[in-house]
């Protein structure tokens, strides 16, 4: 029983790390109705800037700094050539357009900064706390318990930006109806600008998060691809969704790469397990826990 | 009694008009003007314009017959080298055009997103090999179709979804096919005979007796079965089936409402695809690289034919052939032109950046041809002739 709380608890850490990257994917969608595919490789880009700065002699502060300037030029980069001439396209046209700009962010961040892997160093130690493991017997490591940390305090400043801001009601006003927002004197454009640096702010750090964890390399865009179940699980426009999906993704995985791979032939299911899960889930609940209901024929 | 008409009495209207009218002025090479279709049979023709047909047979022609001439030519092959341009060019070019036929079915015709192409290679792939291995005797081209067939039954198992969700969240269960199959061929043994991480060496490829053993023979094979299956597919979207796959795609309501059977529809395009993304994945293996394995047929992989699709032309059967050209000929262009910048300038760029500067030009293509072009060089290809049907005359 004591192993099974193990492995759940160290699946439901893993599970934060997603939801991170799903909040990204979330805020975008909310706004602009657009599907983020690029979300992975602004992780990789943002933590890729960060480090290349350390690596410059950049004291840390002053890296993150820079790195957020680098991901807000991105987002007003992003916002003037892809989306403002791609307005009232179809969604999917969207999504494979960010396929386009994954494959540029991927490029360029390795252009710039090289391909090889880097260890970011946040001065956390990724090991288990004796407290705990004296008390109970289980190892729980620093370093997910302070990650948990840093997204329970990200999650709130959004919750109390979108909340309370002026800002982040006008977000929210554009999610829900674009053309009221519009005839409201909302600028779209602004909009959008915000919530892709907003993005750009939470793949900086999700990607430090990540990076000090597994190193910062290429692997972290694909980082986009686990997310999807998430998204499909807690639903697209949640952010409460993006946290209790991650959650989901990340302890069930676990769960099932423990107890259930002895069944179908090993191990390894990890990879494949959460979208089969959430394909399962679509064919019961196909707006997902927290999003909104389409009544939508196919 | 009226005189009879004779030649050069005709007024004057008449004899400008057969100026106009015919195909053998020296500027008007494009015009269809005087091709007259009177029966049914003429106005259902794969070209009906006389100057395409021309077109079609010529880069037939070329394909099948100068081409292969051509590479044993004495002396050619010492200026051009024809093992190169069949083998890193030709070949791969045909299969994945072929590949994106098959997607192009499923996204540009029915409308169904899908992450998952090269895992329908994949079964393809491992499907044909193990026909032969566990089938001895069994016809190569027969395997080839079998394999087709296995891939077509797991692309309706995965497209099974499609009944209930669409957009992004089929992406979804395509990506789960893209990871499952990938997965299944390395963690099972069986698949690749238990071979170390689940590499497999295609059997020779030896139809009715005959080896085909040399690039040049391979390229032929290819090529006969791809423009085979390509005419097949141009006949498939413009009869019913096609028809209903695209009313699916435009707006599945309507098509239910007309009388569209939603479910088989979208599960034959499932199955089609799959079926020439299989064979595809056979050719990759057999005919291509010989020795494959199941990594090799990751999510990059679809994404590439993906890409094809829509550089190509989302919804086009020359776009697929199109795209294709475009995705295989870039890298080698930029490798080519990489190494003659080094050679003239006399600098070594460094490592990585040929293949960052692809990535890069890859990303920007896409969103390019997405904001100004959606429906790709296709339907870059379709303006370009409708321009030279006027030309010179600006209406």
């Amino acid at each position: 029983m004591q192993f099974f709380f193990e492995v759940l608890i160290g699946g439901l850490l893993a599970g934060v790390m997603y939801s991170l990257v799903a909040l990204g994917f979330v805020l975008i969608y909310k706004a602009s109705g657009v599907f983020n595919f690029a979300q992975g490789a602004m992780v990789f880009f943002a933590a890729l800037t960060m480090v290349g700065f350390t690596e410059l002699g950049a004291p840390f502060w002053l890296a993150i700094a820079l790195s957020l300037v680098a991901m807000i030029i991105l987002a007003f980069l992003t916002e003037r050539i892809v989306l403002r001439p791609l307005v009232n396209q179809p969604q999917i046209t969207l999504f494979m357009a960010t396929i386009g700009l994954t494959f540029f962010i991927e490029g360029v961040a390795q252009l710039s900064w090289g391909a090889q892997v880097r260890a970011l160093d946040l001065g956390i130690a990724d090991e288990p706390i004796e407290w705990i493991s004296l008390n109970t017997g289980m190892s729980i490591s620093r370093f997910d318990l302070v990650a948990s940390g840093i997204a329970a305090v990200l999650v709130a400043v959004l919750a109390v930006f979108f909340n309370k801001t002026r800002v982040g009601r006008a977000l929210r006003a554009v999610a829900d109806d674009h053309q009221a927002a519009l005839a409201v004197g909302i600028s779209l454009q602004r909009i959008w600008v915000t919530v892709w640096i907003v993005a750009g702010f939470v793949a900086l750090v999700t990607g430090m998060l990540w990076g000090a964890r597994n190193g910062v390399q290429f692997a972290l865009t694909f980082l986009a691809l686990k997310a999807l179940p998430v998204l499909i699980l807690g639903g697209f426009e949640s952010v409460a969704g993006a946290i209790v999906g991650g959650l989901i993704v990340g302890a069930s995985e676990k769960l099932a790469e423990v107890y259930l791979a002895k069944y179908v032939g090993g191990g390894g299911i990890e990879s494949w397990f959460p979208y089969v899960l959430a394909l399962l889930f679509l064919l019961v609940r196909p707006e997902g826990l927290f999003g909104e209901k389409h009544i939508d024929r196919v | 009694m009226l005189p009879p008409l004779r030649r050069g009495s005709r007024p004057l209207a008449h004899r400008l008009d057969s100026r106009f009218r015919g195909n053998d002025g020296p500027y008007m090479l494009y015009r269809e003007a005087g091709q007259f279709r009177t029966t049914y049979a003429e106005d259902q023709q794969l070209f009906p314009i006389r100057q395409d047909r021309i077109v079609a047979i010529l880069f037939l022609l070329f394909a099948f017959l100068v081409v292969p001439i051509a590479s044993v030519m004495p002396g050619l092959d010492r200026m051009i080298d024809f093992q190169y341009w069949y083998s890193g060019v030709l070949i791969p070019f045909l299969i994945f055009a072929l590949a994106a036929l098959g997607l192009n079915i499923l996204t540009g015709y029915a409308g169904q997103l899908s992450l998952g192409t090269a895992a329908f290679m994949a079964v393809g792939a491992f499907a044909a090999y193990n026909l032969e291995l566990r089938l001895p005797g069994i016809p190569m081209l027969a395997s080839f179709i079998l394999a087709g067939i296995i891939a077509a039954l797991v692309g309706i198992v995965f497209g099974l979804p499609s009944l209930r969700i669409k957009g992004f969240y089929l992406a979804v269960a395509t990506l789960a096919a893209q990871f499952f199959v990938v997965w299944a061929l390395q963690k099972f043994g069986w698949f690749s005979n238990y071979s170390t991480s689940g590499v497999i060496t295609s059997q020779k490829l030896v139809i009715f007796g005959y080896a085909f053993d040399t690039p040049m023979k391979r390229y032929l094979l290819v090529l006969a079965i791809v423009a085979l299956m390509a005419l097949a597919a141009k006949n498939m979207v413009r009869s019913s089936i096609g028809r209903a796959w695209m009313a699916v795609r435009d707006m599945d309501v309507a098509a239910a409402v007309v009388g569209i059977p939603i479910m088989k529809t979208k599960l034959l395009a499932f199955a089609i695809s799959s079926f020439y993304c299989g064979v595809a994945g056979a050719l990759y293996a057999f005919a291509y690289l010989g020795t494959v394995e199941p990594e090799g047929f990751n999510l990059d992989l679809s994404f590439r034919v993906l890409f094809m699709i829509i550089i190509g032309g989302m919804g086009s059967i020359l776009g697929s052939f199109l795209g294709a050209a475009f995705i295989v000929l870039l890298p080698i262009f930029l490798d080519l032109s990489a190494g003659t910048i080094e050679r003239g300038f006399g600098l070594a760029l460094p490592s990585g950046l040929v293949s960052n500067l692809t990535l890069i030009i890859f990303g920007a293509l896409i969103v390019f041809f997405l904001v100004v072009e959606p429906l790709g060089l296709a339907r870059m290809w379709q303006i370009a002739k409708e321009k030279l049907r006027l030309w010179p005359f600006p209406h």
